[in-house]
């Protein structure tokens, strides 16, 4: 099928660059263009009657769409929204949005079919130029750099030209550093590794704030916990709750596949794991009582509780960190020391 | 001394038309309006349906502008905490942003609040669509080579702003499902080395999710980018006027002319009309549909998390392309941590955006044409090159669909893990068959054209013939329609020559390679004498 | 043109009278059928004690229940143990017609529930009368009269991640899934979250309190009662469902209408 054409019928490329056709096959004997057809008539231009019955059609649209337009308008003040009851607001939305779309359907429908039915002009021809500048065009252009570099000096005074360059080179900078006070002050990394909680703080709901005490907490339960006095921050709340959020559950003892230097992060099953994904940071809180299995809504990384979280599935790298957890005196579950690792997503400075 | 423009003598003319004349006259004498409308009032237009996904583009643009700014008087960036004293029950007396707040105000406490905001996000989807439709529109018909090169890359800027503006819009409302979103992307960007936990903590204004990041996002979506955006598509517009627009071929149809309508009047008034027809669609859809419906998902905070957790449409391919990747990607060498499940699969959509942006070049280097081209061309006579399109909307299609994997899980009764295996098999090999069957397809369709214009169509008539033979007639086609079919470029594989020095360099081999895979197996056209030959059947 | 009938197949017979007599004979089938298989699992419709209740909960156990859960209701290699799983387990699986499972597995699906009220009542006192397990609330706590606010808050920190924030449900691993919650009894929500079902963990009293679980019961009624704002809401499954409207829809209505706009006139 890919023989090249006999040599006869290729040109030679003795075109200049903008012409070149590079690997194009220009042949001499190609079919020849028929030229325009013959212009379609539409029965609006045989025929008056049915021209005008065209003409009306078109304005009925228009009529029609000034309705919408009255419509869109009255149904604003006949369709008000009662606070608290839903039923009006969509009402409101529906009767508003339907008057103003037959108002603009109908200046489109019309607009068009005039168009399409009853103008005239649909097969002119417009010759086209090629794109580059005619010769004079260019030459003047030429001219007017080569007249400005003479009155300039700009190609031969390179002194000026260089250090004119560094300068605008050199502006921007200061723009790079204007951003500093974009965050406050603070490390941004010591701040990754650090949440509120420390030695001795208790576990609490979320939002209530309220502690939780071990027996409180059934096999197959899942607590969403927020540390002791998040609830009572001033500012800061969100920020410290994406770093300190965690789940708690509780599994059979039999069941808990605990890493040997851990034993004592968990207490008689209940475990506490950072509920801030390891992958890019959403909640992992789908927890699947029977299969133990912790579910990432966003990326579908699955975490295996009985495993101390290690990672079975889905994009994340790095299994949960776990808190390590104990009860106080009265009871209430507190968190034994801090995490010891951040917790979230993976950054560069992470291991240092 | 000036010349005064008349039409008409004076006692023919109407009050309006006079009115007319000598409004015209004095924007002209202040203005050289005239010289405009003599340049511009006759250019002539063609008409093909699928030349008008640009102006979908343009027209959902303009409902977007129109609706953002009744949105603008009512919604407040500001992320203060404040109680919700609004009229939806299920949040009063709920912390919530401000931001959350006037969002819900505008939804539920005044009219038309909600339907301008649901015009203003459904406008919104179908800007990023059609953008994209046209877009493989042009790709596949070949629009995107000389002179429109520069046009291209502009487009395809177009294309990236109009995705930065929907993610800043629809981050706005800080609501819980989009402030997932920023914390995913938070996530990706602590993940880059060395400056990614000072990007991230510069961008919020502290640690996520702080209390600046709405604002900020606001003056980008409001200011910035649609400044940027409008003068884009000024050059945009301006270089397709200069260029004039393509055509596909036809009879009367060369490269040197365009035929069609002239701008005044048929070409406004289908124009105007379409305007008002797709912002009379948004409408009706916004009236009917309801678009995210922030008041279900709470405002935003790090605890909980919704079920089927994605971004806008457009956004898609990018959280399935973080979704696709397998556990444990990542590893740390001289004690920094490479998080290569980001990295990877953002340098795989940095690279596939940029095979985008520029594939022109790279068709115009293994083909070396430097001629104009103003013939749009049947995607079926570019066999390669649609190919290669079709293989990469196959590519974007699974990176897509991977975005919804757990939505296919639940209503197609599969598992996600199946779902997800599935799809990251399919992103290296549907491709790769996308590009072979389109390729073949493309071929057979070509020789299709052929026969048709060599020996015309089956007319479904069946004769007998007197030795007892029967064979079905077959119709030609008239001029204007074979036209159609013969009217194409065609290109060989390059010949390897040796340059000036006499060696044969490295990309001289690589472009034959590549010419070749390009133009090896293909249709040639049908020439002048094969068409004499022919004859009827 | 002879006669305008169309000429009768031979016999005296109409020739719908095949058609008529199948209809007659399914419908007789089936209605002694129905009657037969009523009169199998009837039971008396008002027991007089609790006695009769529990011996009669025994009995519907073991014609329907014991094969998987053991004749004792010690557990199976098919089913687990229901001995202390209370009576509120047996009045959600039961009355939402999960249970009988069609087979064994890690999800049960909703299905046409099986029993009347009275039935399921009398095997929930059977089961209760196993050991102590969880029994049915006070109706007040499940009337859906609570804090609607409070409620809509606890769902989306407790509920939101498996059920989806409007309860359109969502997907769980290896091919389960957390059910919609739309249009369900108010006792079986209530019932669902104190007994854990099959992955769901368990919302003992302890977790949430009954004013609590009141709370969200009342806000899953609200999201019943005013269907969306915005008009019709494409399943409440997000940018996914309004993604696939614009494409389909929204685009595929315009590119309709360029058709036609491009198109020639007649």
């Amino acid at each position: 099928m890919a023989d090249k054409p006999p040599a006869s019928d290729v040109e030679t490329s003795g075109h200049d660059d903008a012409m070149d056709p590079g690997t194009a096959v220009e042949r001499s004997n190609t079919p020849q263009n028929p030229g325009l057809a013959p212009e379609h008539q539409r029965v609006t231009d045989l025929d008056d009657k049915e021209a005008k019955g065209m003409e009306r059609r078109i304005s009925l649209f228009f009529l029609l769409s000034i309705v919408g337009s009255v419509f869109a308008a009255v149904a604003y003040v006949i369709f008000p929204i009662i606070p608290g009851d839903m039923g009006s607001v969509r009402m409101n939305n529906l009767t508003v949005g339907l008057g103003l779309s037959v108002a603009l359907l109908g200046v489109g429908i019309g607009a068009v079919q005039w168009a399409k039915a009853l103008m005239h002009g649909h097969q002119l021809v417009e010759e086209r130029h090629p794109t580059r500048g005619s010769e004079e065009s260019r030459q003047a252009a030429v001219e007017t750099f080569q007249q400005a570099n003479k009155e300039s000096g700009f190609t031969r005074r390179s002194l000026i030209r260089n250090t004119l360059f560094g300068a605008l080179l050199a502006a921007p900078i200061p723009a790079v550093v204007l951003f500093r006070d974009l965050a406050p002050a603070e490390d941004p990394i010591e701040l990754m590794k650090t949440t509120m909680w420390t030695e001795g703080v208790r576990l609490t709901r979320d939002p209530s704030g309220v502690p939780i005490r071990a027996t409180e907490v059934t096999i197959g339960s899942a607590f969403h916990v927020v540390p002791d006095g998040w609830k009572d921050l001033e500012h800061g709340k969100l920020e410290e709750k994406a770093k300190a959020a965690v789940l708690l559950m509780r599994l059979p003892v039999d069941e808990l596949n605990e890493d040997p230097a851990k034993t004592d992060w968990s207490y008689q099953g209940i475990v506490a794991y950072s509920k801030i994904c390891t992958h890019v940071g959403c909640p992992v809180a789908l927890y699947e009582q029977q299969t133990h299995h912790l579910l990432c809504p966003c990326h579908q990384s699955e975490f295996d509780v009985a495993n101390h979280c290690e990672v079975i599935f889905g994009p994340a790298a790095r299994p949960l960190p776990q808190l390590p957890i104990t009860i106080d005196a009265e009871g209430y579950l507190v968190a034994r020391s801090g995490f010891t690792e951040p917790v979230g997503p993976s950054f560069w400075e992470r291991e240092l | 001394m000036s010349t005064t423009i008349e039409s008409t003598p004076q006692a023919d003319v109407g009050r309006g038309m006079r009115f007319t004349n000598w409004a015209a006259n004095y924007v002209d004498e202040r203005t050289s309006a005239s010289t405009a409308v003599k340049t511009l009032g006759r250019k002539i237009f063609p008409d093909h349906w699928s030349f008008m996904l640009g102006e979908v583009a343009l027209y959902s643009f303009i409902v977007i502008l129109i609706s953002g700014t009744f949105l603008t008087f009512y919604y407040d960036p500001s992320m203060s905490h404040v109680p919700y004293e609004g009229s939806y029950l299920p949040l009063k007396g709920i912390e919530m942003s401000v931001a959350y707040h006037t969002s819900l105000d505008l939804s539920f406490d005044i009219r038309g609040g909600l339907l301008m905001r649901q015009v203003h996000h459904w406008a919104a989807l179908l800007f990023v669509a059609s953008t994209a439709l046209h877009m493989l529109r042009v790709f596949f018909t070949g629009a995107f080579r000389k002179p429109r090169e520069l046009n291209w890359i502009v487009g395809f800027l177009l294309f990236v702003l109009a995705m930065a503006e929907g993610f800043t819009g629809y981050s706005l409302p800080d609501d819980l499902l989009s402030g997932n979103g920023l914390r995913i992307i938070d996530g990706m960007i602590k993940a880059f080395p060395v400056v990614g936990v000072w990007i991230s903590y510069l961008f919020f204004g502290d640690q996520f999710p702080g209390m600046e990041v709405i604002p900020r996002l606001y003056v980008l979506h409001i200011m910035l980018l649609p400044a940027i955006l409008i003068a884009t598509l000024a050059i945009h517009m301006v270089l397709l006027v200069v260029n004039k627009h393509t055509q596909f071929a036809g009879p009367g149809r060369t490269n040197d002319n365009v035929v069609g309508s002239p701008v005044m009047p048929v070409f406004a008034a289908k124009a105007g009309g379409f305007f008002f027809l797709v912002f009379g669609v948004i409408m009706l859809i916004a009236s009917l549909f309801t678009i995210n419906p922030i008041w279900n998902y709470g405002p935003y905070d790090p605890s909980p998390v919704s079920a089927g957790t994605q971004p806008d449409w457009y956004i898609g391919f990018a959280d399935g392309a973080l979704r696709l990747v397998p556990p444990g990607w990542e590893f740390v060498l001289f004690g920094y941590t490479w998080a290569m499940n980001i990295l990877a699969p953002t340098v795989v959509l940095i690279v596939f955006l940029g095979a985008v942006a520029v594939y022109p070049f790279f068709e115009a280097w293994v083909t070396g044409d430097k001629r104009e081209h103003h013939i749009a061309e049947r995607p079926r006579n570019a066999p390669t090159r649609t190919g290669i399109g079709a293989a990469g909307v196959v590519f974007y299609a699974v990176l897509w669909a991977a975005a919804s994997s757990d939505l296919i899980a639940t209503h197609f009764k599969m598992t996600i893990e199946g779902v997800i295996n599935t799809l990251q098999v399919l992103l290296i090999l549907a491709p790769i068959a996308a590009f072979i069957i389109t390729k073949r397809t493309c071929l057979a369709l070509q020789r299709k054209d052929r026969e048709i214009a060599l020996h015309g169509y089956e007319s479904g008539r069946i004769v007998r013939l007197p030795g007892g033979e029967y064979v079905e007639v077959h119709e030609q086609l008239d001029d204007y329609e074979r036209w159609r079919l013969l009217d194409y470029n065609d290109y060989q594989p390059l010949t390897v020559r040796p340059n000036d020095e006499g060696r044969i360099t490295v990309g001289t081999k690589l472009r034959a390679g590549v010419s070749r895979w390009f133009f090896e197996d293909r249709v040639l056209p049908i020439e002048a004498k094969e068409l004499e030959g022919a004859g009827k059947h | 043109m002879p006669s305008s009938r169309s000429p009768r197949r031979s016999g005296r017979r109409h020739p719908l009278m095949g058609g008529l007599l199948l209809v007659i004979g399914l419908f007789v089938t089936g209605g002694a059928y129905a009657a037969a298989s009523t009169g199998i699992a009837h039971a008396q419709d008002a027991p007089v004690s609790q006695e009769a209740l529990v011996e009669e909960g025994e009995k519907l156990f073991l014609a329907n229940c014991a094969s998987c859960h053991g004749m004792n209701s010690e557990g199976s290699v098919a089913g687990p143990s229901l001995i202390g799983v209370g009576a509120l387990s047996v009045d959600f699986q039961v009355g939402t017609g999960r249970m009988p499972m069609a087979a064994s597995g890690p999800q049960a699906e909703v299905k046409p529930v099986q029993f009347t009220q009275p039935q399921i009542d009398a095997m929930a006192a059977w089961v209760a009368s196993l050991a102590p397990g969880p029994g049915l609330p006070d109706p007040k706590y499940y009337a859906g009269d609570g804090d609607v606010a409070n409620g809509a808050e606890l769902f989306r920190i407790n509920c939101a991640m498996c059920h989806n924030v409007a309860g359109a449900g969502g997907a769980l691993t290896e091919g389960k899934y957390a059910p919609h919650l739309r249009d369900l009894q108010p006792i079986h929500v209530y019932g669902a979250m104190v007994t854990g079902p099959q992955n769901m963990p368990v919302f003992s009293d302890m977790n949430l309190s009954p004013e609590e679980k009141n709370d969200v019961i009342t806000y899953l009624k609200y999201l019943d009662e005013n269907p969306s704002v915005g008009g019709f809401s494409l399943g409440s499954l997000g940018p996914v469902s309004e993604g696939l409207f614009i494409w389909l829809i929204g685009l595929g209505g315009l590119i309709a209408v360029a058709v036609w706009l491009t198109a020639r006139s007649n």
